[in-house]
């Protein structure tokens, strides 16, 4: 057998470290950062106590920042985050939250991102970011040398965050902050738990109801033990975040989407509001808003290999007769479908559900249909 | 009866002029849950080193390599419909294939259960 490879670059640690080593975690290098890839009883023991009870993730690792307008406007800070993403910030309500991607100039995808206008009082005119771990420095340097005057990123290396996901976080959060648990689906407030500040949303990357709670780093732990001593929630790993979020059709950056993929190719137009749709006014915006007119020549897809083996990013895919037509970005075995799942990019010709491909495993020829994605129902709270 | 570990962690049981070849107790913990199985022809010939077998975890696939030359004259079915079996018991009922061996001093070149056991130590 293989061994994996190792780095030997210095990694960072989240609060919630000395957490996971004392469950019994196993960590592994992780965007720069030393994370629980899985707990001691396994990632598939994980995956599905997340779909049937409720999981604690650790996302500590996530980039956090606030955008603030000296002037206090909602209105200077929306736009001049509107000249990065393609998302209508402007129209966000206090507390709302919206998913988005900062593009680049020819439409690709730097990052994608979490964007909330801050409801707390006294903080008009300030939006939260949460961005990928891998992408974080780059993201802040990227969006620093576009703001405007009178507009200033603020990073905040000084917080937690952590995912309470699945059927059972609401009543969990219930006997915490009723406040917090009658939020609707990406909406957010701010609440004390236990003594702790948090700002709650209602919102994850598993496909079902949950929140994500943001605190100081030094509360960190002990709001993790808190919501942990519910007999109702587990810790869970990176492994089975990946395997929850491929089976709800949720891209991971760098490997569903990056520079190469537009917004459109990667089917994540349900995130660009109408009216930015039409005025346009973000990077991109002119091959986005031709995508959407004619279409993208290639778009990306859900993927039901037939058999019992999975595909991995990287397999080839091809027709029956062997033509190349895209290549698998993520993928692996679906613990809640109990099968391989996969997600990549086809030519637009080849991107109807039902249709057959061959997925190209160890120079191997695997029979699979493009299928709907989620592959396991959303479950989010509306 | 005597079994052999290889440094990748397969471990090859030998009885007469054939083994059973599977992965190590270490090994199924290292991948953690299988859920796949991938294996040869029966038939099939490989040489010491040769990829027999691919095992893949919920994260990612890895390759079994032959821990020594010979032909494959069995393999365990029983894998396609429970790969987790590797994880339950990778010494008995997990087991991958059984290879009629070729050149039976390649089994000098191998650890032993207590070479191997010292070798799980040192990199652990």
């Amino acid at each position: 057998m293989a061994e994996p490879a190792h780095s030997d670059e210095p990694l960072l640690k989240t609060p919630l470290h000395a957490e996971h080593v004392a469950l019994g975690a196993r960590m592994v290098p992780f965007a720069g950062y030393d994370m629980p890839v899985q707990y001691p009883t396994g990632i598939l023991t994980e995956h599905n106590w997340t779909r049937e009870h409720a999981g604690l993730f650790d996302v500590s690792h996530m980039g956090q920042a606030f955008l603030v307008a000296e002037d206090k406007s909602h209105e200077t800070v929306a736009r001049a985050l509107e000249a990065l993403i393609p998302a209508d910030v402007l129209n966000l309500k206090p507390n709302q939250q919206r998913y988005s991607q900062l593009l680049a100039d020819d439409g690709g995808i730097l990052d994608d991102l979490m964007v909330t206008r801050v409801g707390a009082p006294g903080h008009e005119g300030w939006l939260y970011l949460v961005v990928n771990a891998s992408m974080k420095e780059q993201d802040y340097a990227h969006i620093q040398a576009r703001l405007p005057k009178g507009v200033s990123l603020n990073r905040k290396d000084n917080l937690g965050l952590m995912a309470l996901q699945g059927p059972s976080a609401e009543t969990v959060l219930a006997k915490l902050s009723p406040e917090a648990a009658a939020l609707s689906f990406m909406m957010s407030v701010d609440v004390q738990i236990d003594g702790i500040w948090c700002h709650v949303s209602r919102s994850g990357y598993t496909g079902e109801d949950g929140f994500e709670i943001s605190c100081q780093a030094e509360d960190a732990a002990k709001l993790w033990s808190k919501l942990l001593s519910d007999p109702e929630v587990k810790a869970i790993g990176l492994g089975a975040r990946d395997s929850l979020r491929l089976e709800a059709g949720l891209c991971l950056y760098g490997h569903d989407i990056d520079t190469t993929t537009s917004p459109i190719e990667a089917g994540l137009i349900w995130s660009i509001q109408k009216r930015r749709r039409e005025e346009g006014g973000f990077p991109g915006a002119e091959r986005v808003q031709r995508e959407i007119k004619d279409g993208a020549s290639r778009v990306r897809v859900g993927i039901k290999p037939e058999g019992r083996a999975p595909a991995r990013e990287g397999s080839a895919i091809t027709t029956p007769d062997g033509r190349e037509v895209g290549i698998v970005t993520s993928g692996g075995f679906g613990p809640t479908v109990n099968g391989p799942v996969a997600m990549g990019y086809v030519a637009k010709d080849m991107s109807a559900v039902g249709t057959d491909l061959h997925l190209i495993v160890r120079g191997k020829p695997l029979p699979a249909k493009v299928a709907a994605m989620p592959f396991a129902p959303h479950r989010y709270k509306r | 009866m005597t079994t052999r570990y290889t440094k990748d962690h397969e471990y090859i049981r030998v009885e007469g002029d054939a083994g059973i070849v599977g992965i190590s107790d270490y090994a199924q913990g290292q991948l953690g849950d299988v859920v796949f199985v991938e294996l040869p022809s029966v038939g099939k010939t490989l040489s010491k080193g040769d990829e027999a077998a691919v095992v893949e975890s919920v994260k990612a696939a890895s390759e079994v390599y032959a821990p020594v030359s010979g032909e494959v004259v069995e393999v365990n079915s029983e894998l396609e419909a429970s790969p987790g079996t590797v994880n339950e018991d990778p010494a008995g009922r997990g087991w991958f294939m059984k290879i009629r061996l070729t050149n039976e001093s390649e089994l000098d070149g191998l650890m032993t259960e207590e070479q191997y056991g010292e070798f799980v130590k040192s990199i652990s």
